[in-house]
């Protein structure tokens, strides 16, 4: 009984530094093959790149959570408005206002998937 | 299998440490492969943990009386499928099962934000794998599941019979799912100010995690409060206990969040109040789970004294002084990105709403830690009881749900006073009908539950008129037929439409909570076979005495030894109503001294109470019979010296028997509490309600619905 426990023990301790372990190993392959193209490359620019990806990245999910908020927003007072909750000049007023925040949004999404590349905008308008 | 166990929780503790090194260095360097690794962690602490859960449950439902555990809250006798529940009801047990909800939950948190917000989601996996490595190390250091005994003792203590009831199986994973999702909008917080992104991005990755821990944590006390009626012997689903208070707690800040965040989502206000909440929702949480344990407060539902409390109180420290630095330190980009269109507008609803739910947690929180305040400040423990939380929660409630009614009917942004007049209009002729209705009705007495009833009936007026009205903005839009109106205007709308449903099973709640307590009927006296007695418009004859003895398996799977109980006839204006059969089990005890009969009877007896009703009426009885007579102490006394053990449940036959043939007076509590199981429908409603509006609408229809939004935008900009 200790000699199988010692063994399943063994054999989850394996996967989990299987599991832990992968994107670690998937890095270095990459690294290594990255390498072998261009021996004079500098690592410290990965990181780098790294960091501008992430901050890309981090832009563009900011201007997509603004987005949906704002559809959404758009929904709500076209709803509040067809429940009567909503005069027809407050809605008006308001629709307009949102609309306008709106495509303000989806200029700087627009500008910033320009900014990432010719396949960037598309992506960026993509509704997700 | 205890070897295995023990070194899933040694590995799992190893996997926290790892992953919270990983994650951390991972962000701060920018290396993503890190902070992978520190997520992928989280997986790999769920599977461990997993088999660690495994391995207890075979030990339990196998009788393996090796472990501590297994012999202190199991048997033989136990059925399999409380045995398998039985995992949970020991301290140690419910410590893995807070880690390994926590490990599951945080999983798929993390698997679903894989592709978002790394450098929050990043901080927020060291946050939960923190909390998951102190939920380990406590088992590893101080309550360790997998501790075994040599020599092995043939047989268990055996379930707590009062645990022996079909909701007590999922209350515990109920609450502690709710307890541990808590700890995802705390993780995320603190990620969003550690990696200072603290726009609405957070919100929307945590949104449905806070739903769900409201829903949980929601089930979860209103099973305990069905637990504690339909079990209990004091006939009540409230009482106010710490542990309770602790679960409520929680509950209610989580309220106030999901409220509160949608103003963030919508206008990018109110972010330090947002952060602020889920913080305390998480650390509330906490408190909770702490309470349950340290043993500072006296609780029905705690685990008694241990040693837990000082690293929990540690734990405590840290969150709150952690919390208070990350908010004090990040107020600059805390600011509201807008000002409040309107002080009549939803958004000044929710706030409203905010200020009553936080201030009936302060009022809750002060009652609950009044015994810990006195003592420090005095020196002297001194408590507050049910009538003191009443004076301070019940008007606080009532405000509650007049909000619930009044924030259907206003619009986002702004509304004008000539739109808001309109549209109360029905809610308030509901709410008049209500009071109407019980004046006809001869009830005008207890105004505050009067009150509580047109206020209900103020919600369902408003929010019926929201379906109504939106199913007809429906039906002219798409020229549908009603029904079909109706479900497409709840599908596409899930969140707005299902916390309607939320609002509609609160203020049913409520309604049941006020006319129960108000109007209940209660009687506690002694009766002899042939007696009766008057109970509200019922009246109660005791029929006859019952027992059962049960040496092994009995029907009901109580376990007791003995049962003792009464037949009763209950009948209302001369017509038979129901027979009820209220008993109480006596329990085998661990005292020898108590002898070889007595020890079969010497537990802690417990109360099996009988129920009849209808959903306007509960008839509801508890027995606690007699066996101190001194002909029935002569059984035991004789029998603890005259029977070897192998023939001790002979004198508990004896014993028996001479109770029902010369039965003495056993005493009764009787209730009739008026829609008490309304409490359980409206809970229900709000848990539909809840999950219509947690569940995800359709990949294909969301991308119609942002096409959509677009092109709308996009026509303003035409004509711009």
């Amino acid at each position: 009984m200790a000699f199988l426990i010692a063994i399943l023990t063994l054999v989850l301790i394996g996967l989990v530094v299987l599991v832990v372990g992968a994107p670690l190993r998937r890095a270095r392959r990459l690294a290594d093959a990255s390498l072998a193209v261009d021996d004079g490359h500098d690592v410290s620019d990965g990181a780098a790149s790294g960091a501008s990806v992430a901050a890309d990245e981090r832009r563009h999910d900011e201007l997509e959570a603004a987005r949906e908020a704002k559809y959404r927003e758009i929904r709500d007072a076209e709803l509040d408005f067809r429940t009567g909750k909503l005069s027809r000049d407050d809605y008006d007023a308001i629709d307009a206002e949102l609309r306008a925040e709106a495509i303000e949004i989806l200029d700087q999404i627009e500008r910033s998937a320009s900014e990432d590349g010719p396949e960037g905008p598309e992506r960026a308008l993509r509704p997700s | 299998m205890a070897g295995l166990g023990f070194a899933c929780l040694l590995l799992a503790l190893a996997v926290c440490a790892y992953g919270i090194a990983a994650s951390l260095y991972g962000v701060r360097s920018g290396r993503v492969e890190y902070s992978e690794s520190g997520r992928r962690s989280v997986y790999a602490l769920a599977g461990v943990l997993t088999v660690a859960m495994i391995v207890l449950e075979i030990a339990f439902l196998g009788n393996d009386f090796a472990f501590n555990t297994v012999a202190d809250t199991s048997s033989r006798t136990t059925p399999a499928l409380y045995r398998a529940a039985a995992v949970w009801s020991s301290q140690e047990g419910s410590l893995l099962l807070w880690a390994w909800l926590l490990s599951l939950w945080s999983s798929l948190a993390l698997f679903l934000t894989r592709r978002r917000l790394r450098d929050v989601a990043a901080y927020a996996t060291a946050i939960l794998l923190g909390f998951g490595g102190f939920f380990v190390g406590l088992m590893v250091f101080y309550a360790n599941p997998f501790a075994t005994t040599h020599p092995v003792p043939p047989e268990g203590v055996g379930l707590d019979p009062l645990l022996r009831f079909p909701t007590m199986i999922i209350h515990p994973p109920m609450l502690y799912s709710g307890y541990t999702l808590c700890i995802i909008p705390l993780a995320f917080g603190m990620g969003a100010l550690l990696a200072r992104r603290v726009d609405a991005d957070w919100i929307k990755a945590i949104r449905r995690f806070a739903f769900a821990a409201w829903l949980f944590l929601g089930a979860g006390i209103l099973l305990g409060a069905l637990w504690s009626y339909s079990e209990l012997g004091w006939g009540g689903y409230w009482g106010w206990d710490a542990v309770e208070n602790a679960s409520l707690m929680p509950w209610l800040t989580g309220t106030a969040f999901l409220h509160s965040l949608m103003i963030q989502e919508k206008r990018g206000m109110l972010k330090v109040w947002n952060v602020s909440l889920a913080l305390a929702t998480g650390t509330l949480a906490i408190m909770g789970t702490f309470l349950v344990r340290s043993g500072i407060l006296d609780s029905i539902h705690a685990f008694g004294g241990h040693t837990l409390g000082v690293p929990f109180v540690f734990l405590i420290g840290t969150l709150i002084g952690g919390s208070i630095y990350l908010v004090v330190s990040r107020r600059d980009m805390l600011r509201s990105e807008h000002r409040l269109d309107s002080w009549l507008s939803r958004e000044s609803i929710f706030l409203a709403n905010n200020v009553v739910l936080v201030g009936l947690c302060f009022v809750i929180f002060w009652g609950t830690y009044f015994p810990l305040i006195s003592e420090a400040v005095t020196g002297q423990e001194a408590s507050v009881g049910p009538p003191w939380f009443d004076r301070y929660t019940v008007p606080l409630a009532l405000i509650l749900v007049l909000l619930s009614g009044v924030g259907p009917v206003i619009a986002w942004r702004r509304a004008t006073l000539a739109n808001a007049r309109r549209n109360f209009v029905v809610p308030i002729v509901c709410a008049l009908l209500v009071l109407l209705a019980l004046e006809i009705a001869g009830v005008t007495q207890k105004p505050l539950a009067i009150t509580m009833f047109c206020l209900a009936g103020f919600v369902f007026g408003s929010v019926g008129q929201e379906f109504f009205r939106g199913t007809r903005a429906r039906r002219a839009m798409a020229g549908e037929a009603a029904p079909l109106a109706l479900l497409a205007l709840v599908r596409r709308n899930r969140r707005r439409y299902g916390g309607y449903i939320v609002h509609i099973g609160i203020a049913v709640l409520f309604v049941a909570v006020a006319a129960s307590s108000s109007f209940q009927h209660a009687s506690q006296l002694g009766l002899s076979p042939g007696q009766s007695t008057r109970v509200g418009a019922y009246s109660v004859r005791y029929v006859k005495p019952t027992a059962t003895l049960t040496p092994k398996y009995d029907e009901a799977h109580t376990g007791s030894t003995l049962s003792l109980g009464a037949l009763l006839d209950v009948s209302e204006h001369g017509r038979h109503v129901a027979t009820l059969n209220p008993s109480e089990g006596f329990y085998a005890s661990q005292e020898a001294s108590q002898g070889t009969v007595g020890s079969l009877i010497g537990g802690q007896p417990v109360s099996h109470v009988a129920m009849n009703g209808s959903l306007a009426r509960n008839v509801w009885v508890a027995i606690e019979p007699d066996i101190e007579t001194p002909a029935l102490k002569r059984i035991v006394t004789v029998g603890n010296s005259t029977l070897p053990p192998e023939d001790a449940l002979v004198g508990i036959a004896y014993l028996a028997r001479a109770y029902l043939q010369h039965p003495p007076q056993a005493q009764f509590n009787f209730l009739v509490s008026p829609l008490v199981f309304w409490i359980w429908i409206g809970g229900l409603i709000s848990f539909g309600g809840g999950l219509i509006a947690l569940w995800p609408a359709p990949s294909v229809v969301r991308r119609r619905v942002a096409a959509r939004s677009r092109a709308r935008a996009l026509r303003g900009l035409a004509r711009a």
